[in-house]
Order: C-alpha cells, then structure tokens, then sequence
C-alpha cells in the first residue's frame, strides 16, 4: 500500500523539511501542529496539500470566543424554543435542532479528507484540552440525540498557531510539530517564481536585495515577510517599476517604491523614514 | 540504539515522553524517513521536538549522538546566535565574583576615598581594582560592578547601583505601543479581573430567560442583564532609567498590556525608589509632578497597588534621608513606601530581575522584608504568583 506523499504544487513551494513532516503525520495520521511567523504560509498549507493529494478541506477557523464544542456540533435552543411558540411540527424532532460542526461534517467525509484548525492559539486554553479525546480517538458522543459520531476516515488535521499561548503538553504529545522558519534566498527565489513565472531577473534581485534589507532594519515592529513581499512585487509590476529605481548603492535613493506593501505600522513606517533621513545625512 | 539517543534528549533538555518516542519507531517502522541522515533527522525533530525554543537543543543533542555514524551533518554545524555571545560578554562577572566584592565601610567613607583617590588619580584608567575608570571591580567609576559602587559620567549605566549619578539622565516615555509579546501577560493579568454588572440591562440572559419561560408554562419570557464592566482599579507605579535600562522592553509590554485589561488604571513613574514625588510624564517630571500623599488622598484605598521596578540600587537610596540619587530627601525611601502600603493593602512589587539573582543584591532583600515577602518576578510565573496576592 503506498500512502500519498506531498511534493509541495504548482503554487506552493514546500522545504525537504516541510514535506517529511506532512507526509510522516500523513503516514502515522497524527495532528501536524504549525508553527512559524505570520506570512509564512502556515494556512495556506492545509489547502495545498488538499489539492495536491486531491482530498476534500474543511476549514475550522478559531477566534477568541470560539467552543471547543462548536467544532463537534450545536444545539440550537433558541429556535426550538421559538418553533414551540409557532407551534411548528419540526420540533417534535430535536435531531432538526443539532447543527453540524467542522469536525462533524470532517468525520462524515466519504474519503479522507484534510481539516484545517487554523490559529488554535487564538482560542480559550482549555479549548486545545477540550478536544483531546476527538483528536485521538475520532469520535464523539451527542448527547441530545444519544448517538455517537465515528470518523469514516481518519482526517488528516493541520493546526496552526501564531504562538500567542503556550499549548498544553497532554495536546502538544498528541501532534507532531514543524517550526516553518523564513525562507532563505534561494527558497524565496523559487517561491517568487512560481507567483511570478516572468518576472525580469534584474528586477527581481534588486526588489529582493532591498527586502532582505527592509528586513535587517533594526527595531522594526512587524518584519515584513514572504506574503508582504510578495504584495510589494505585485506592486511593483503593476506600476511597472524599472530595476534601477530600486539600486540601493545611492544613499539619496534609498527609498524603496511603494514601501507601504512591506511595513504594515506606522512606528515601523516612521522609524524607517528617520533611518532614510540619517542615512542621506550621513551621505552629504 | 535509539533508546540512548531518548534518554540524551532529555538530558539535554528536551521534554520528550515515551509516547512521542514510541511515535517515532511506529513512523520508522513504516519506511518514513529512511531514504537518508537528513530525512531522519527531519522526521525524528517533527516527531519528537514540540517547540521551536527546543530546536537548538535538539541539534545539539542530535549532533552529538550521531558523530560518526555519518559523515556529513553539516546542516547541524550552525552558528551560534548572536545574542546568546552578547549575553555572555555582558555577564563577564560570575555571580560568585559578584558576591565576593561586598560593601567597603560607610556612605562618608564612601565619599572621602573617592575624593582621595580623586586627587590620587590622574588620567583615564580601564580594569583594576583600586582606581576609577571603566570596567573594574572598584566602588567607583562607569561600567564596573560593585553594589556599592559611585557612578561618574556615562551615558547609560551597565551594571546597577550607584549612589550617585552626576550626569543627567534622559528618560524614556515608556511606550505602550509594544504589542507584540504582550498577549501572555494580558492573559496573566486577566486573572485580575472582577465582574461586576452595572447599570441598564442591556444583555439577554439566557438562563433566565429559559427558566422563567418554563415557568410561564411555555411562554416566551425574556430576561435582561446589564452588561459585565471590569471592576478593578490598579495603580501601577514603574522604576525609569538608572539600573532599569536593561528592563525597559519587559516593563514596556507590562504597560501596553496593562493599559487595556482594566478600566481604572492610573500609572505613575518613580526612580529606583519611591519618595515624596511621582509624575506621570517623564519628559515633564521636573514640572509637573504629584507628591506621594497627594496621591494616597486621590486614589481611595480600594486601588490595587503594583510597583514595578528591580530595586537595585544602593542600601543608601531606601534607609538614608538625602540617599535619593537625584534629589534631597526629607525621609528616607522605607517610610515612604510603607506609607504606600498603609494606604493600599493589596500590593505586589514585580521585579524584572531573575529570582535566583535576588539573594546577591544587597537593596533587593532590604525592600522584599519592607514588602513582607510580596516581591514576584516578571515573568509568567511570578505575575501568577502576584495576582494571588492581589486577590
């Protein structure tokens, strides 16, 4: 029996890293937990690896209020309670009632699917814990209606975190775990070329020389980062900027076109503008 | 063979359990990651590494058990990180070098070899014991550590106290803009909230709605609450400048995490101890500024008090009238945050200082007995353990 295996697509470039840890958490289907800065791709991979191995993607984005419980499903007391003041028929019925979650529908997937649990960490810290035993065991028991919910196939789950709280370790022992790092030059050349097939090489050195640049600038709030760049490329050929606008060697010039793509607040943008000021001091 | 290799790791300080390890056999045992070292060494870190604080000493670990068994692991030669040397060479004093350099004799003693060895003195002078310069071990001079230690002229202080400081400082605002890092502490400090419903009723309460609708026999009868508002009122009082330099960035976020977790805050800024005055602006501290009873008058005593600050300083600036380091003191700094305390019976003092550090600064236990013990460190942990007191 051969497993599918993720190369990484047409759209998206994965590391050697990257890709043994998804296809050894697709092999052992366990939990893949992503971690890495904002921009690095981390939920962009779920719907990759979705296309790439054909399976269908549910995708359960968590927010701050957000119930481990309303993954699994709802029970919709409010409008039952209204259809008993209409005397509707429905109600006999509480089934009508109970409102399918993400890992419900996951779970009742005709072939495996993948589901993303994107920012996880953004959730209530029990919220991970509440979901212990589904993620184990895949299944859960309903109690208004008295049955118990089996995953057909086994999803395979990518979760995603921003790091904003520390996971619980009974979770964490579940998971297997891949740290995205930024991509170096080279990695960030073919992520390029596969968003911009014809993009002219001297531009694209020069706008790259000038992130990476942007990117050392000391003190900065956000580091811009691979979706900002490339953002900014998007700019840049849409404005249709020529390679020299873009040469940092002249201190006078050292502006970089369009800069409001690659820093996203204004302490970063203010402080960035009084670097330029020093810097062309400095160069008079 | 692989067995050796779990039990290295958590040696070196990687929290692995059985159950990971176990995964990483079941995952070998199906021909995942077989093909090369490389692949191995990915699978083996996704399986067995849940933290990317860990990585390093994964690599480490990993480095050292594989040595030999394959050439080339060039991939784990990796520099060190920049900071980690930076930290090295700032601590270039064990802490036991630390201790040993203890008090030598009273504030006028302090004060007449100084001006003797100032005479003795000529020129600039770097390391030593005896004279003033940089970077020695004796009571005067910049960059140089002894807790009894006179500062003279330098633009940011490296390494604690001095009893006085000759040039003026520049103080920095601290800013509340930092937002990032700043999502555990707001959690920490969540734990300090009380609800309280207060005035119209603006919120449907469910529960309530459906029991007094059970009740009417199954008429629909709705409830409302006022909605919740954050009752608790902090004052927040934070050490600038002098030996907080290196604490600015932590004491920042506490600020920006602070500002949005309570409605009534009101904050305040002091200079490594508390005395007759504080001032909410520090670009403005010499004008405008609020004395130390006037604020015990405006703020009623349901305020919470959390001081902020490393309290490292000289014994002198907390037990001697005129120890402050900038200006004259009537009263020595003690009487005042005692007074502090009468006024506030909830208080906490959170120190940016590592609690293992603690016992080798003289200030530090002279203020935690002040404190009754309601010192807590600036981490996680320690606001935790603060907030308990606060509650």
């Amino acid at each position: 029996m051969s497993k599918p295996s993720f190369r990484g697509t047409d759209q998206y470039v994965a590391t050697e890293e990257l890709m043994s840890a998804v296809n050894a958490s697709i092999t052992l289907s366990r939990p893949l937990l992503i971690k890495g800065e904002p921009g690095t791709g981390k939920t962009l991979l779920a719907a990759e690896v979705a296309r790439a191995l054909g399976m269908p993607l549910f995708e359960w984005h968590v927010k701050s209020t957000t119930k481990a419980q309303q993954g699994l499903y709802e029970y919709d007391a409010v409008s039952r309670l209204r259809d008993s003041q209409l005397g509707e028929s429905r109600v006999q019925d509480i089934s009508n009632y109970i409102l399918k979650g993400k890992l419900w529908e996951a779970f009742d997937c005709e072939t495996q699917p993948v589901l993303l649990i994107d920012e996880i960490d953004k959730a209530d810290i029990e919220f991970p814990n509440d979901l212990l035993r589904e993620i184990d065991r895949m299944d859960f028991y309903v109690y208004e209606t008295r049955q118990t919910v089996r995953a057909k196939h086994r999803p395979f789950i990518i979760i995603t975190s921003n790091n904003e709280k520390e996971l619980p370790d009974a979770f964490l022992r579940r998971c297997f775990f891949h740290y995205i790092r930024f991509p170096d030059e080279d990695t960030m050349l073919r992520i390029i070329d596969v968003h911009f097939p014809g993009l002219k090489k001297d531009l694209l050195r020069e706008a790259l020389t000038m992130f990476f640049k942007v990117r050392e600038v000391p003190g900065l709030k956000k580091k811009p980062s691979t979706s900002e760049l490339l953002d900014w490329i998007k700019l840049l050929v849409a404005e249709d900027i020529s390679p020299e606008a873009l040469r940092t060697d002249d201190a006078h010039k050292f502006i970089p076109p369009l800069y409001g793509a690659l820093l996203k607040n204004e302490q970063d943008v203010h402080l960035f503008e009084q670097l330029l000021f020093l810097n062309r001091r400095n160069a008079r | 063979m692989l067995v050796k290799f779990f039990f290295l790791l958590r040696t070196a300080g990687v929290p692995v359990s059985i159950l990971e390890f176990l995964g990483l056999l079941e995952a070998l045992s199906k021909g995942v990651g077989e093909a090369s070292a490389e692949r191995f060494y990915y699978l083996a870190r996704t399986c067995l590494v849940k933290d990317e604080r860990y990585y390093d000493r994964f690599d480490r670990a990993f480095a050292a058990f594989f040595k030999g068994v394959e050439g080339n692991f060039a991939v784990l030669s990796k520099d060190l990180p920049a900071d980690w040397l930076q930290k090295l060479a700032e601590k270039n004093l064990s802490d036991e070098e630390k201790a040993k350099i203890q008090a030598m004799g009273g504030w006028d003693k302090l004060m007449e070899t100084l001006k003797k060895r100032l005479e003795e003195q000529k020129g600039r002078h770097q390391g030593g014991g005896k004279w003033i310069g940089t970077a020695g071990t004796s009571p005067f001079g910049a960059y140089g550590y002894n807790p009894e230690g006179v500062r003279i002229g330098q633009d940011s202080s490296r390494n604690r106290t001095a009893v006085k400081v000759w040039d003026k400082r520049e103080y920095a605002n601290l800013d509340d803009g930092v937002e990032l890092g700043t999502r555990n502490i707001k959690l920490a400090l969540r734990g300090l909230r009380r609800f309280a419903r207060r005035g119209a009723a603006t919120e449907l309460d469910l529960p309530d709605t459906i029991d007094a609708t059970a009740r009417s026999g199954g008429w629909l009868d709705i409830k409302m609450v006022p909605e919740r508002h954050n009752a608790v009122k902090v004052l927040l009082l934070l050490d600038v400048g002098g030996s907080m330099d290196d604490h600015v960035r932590v004491c920042e976020e506490l600020f920006s995490a602070a500002r949005s977790e309570f409605k009534h805050l009101e904050s305040f800024y002091f200079h490594n101890f508390v005395y007759e005055k504080l001032w909410r602006d520090n670009r403005r501290r010499f004008n405008v500024n609020m004395s130390t009873h006037e604020l015990t008058r405006t703020y009623a005593a349901d305020y919470k008090l959390i001081l902020v600050g490393d309290a490292t300083m000289s014994p002198y600036e907390i037990e001697q009238p005129g120890g402050s380091i900038e200006h004259w003191n009537e009263e020595p700094g003690r009487v005042w945050l005692q007074r502090l305390m009468q006024t506030y019976r909830k208080f906490a003092w959170l120190n940016p200082q590592p609690r293992e550090r603690w016992r080798y600064t003289q200030s530090i236990a002279i203020t935690r007995e002040l404190l009754e013990g309601r010192m807590y460190p600036l981490t996680l942990g320690g606001l935790d353990e603060a907030i308990d007191a606060l509650t």
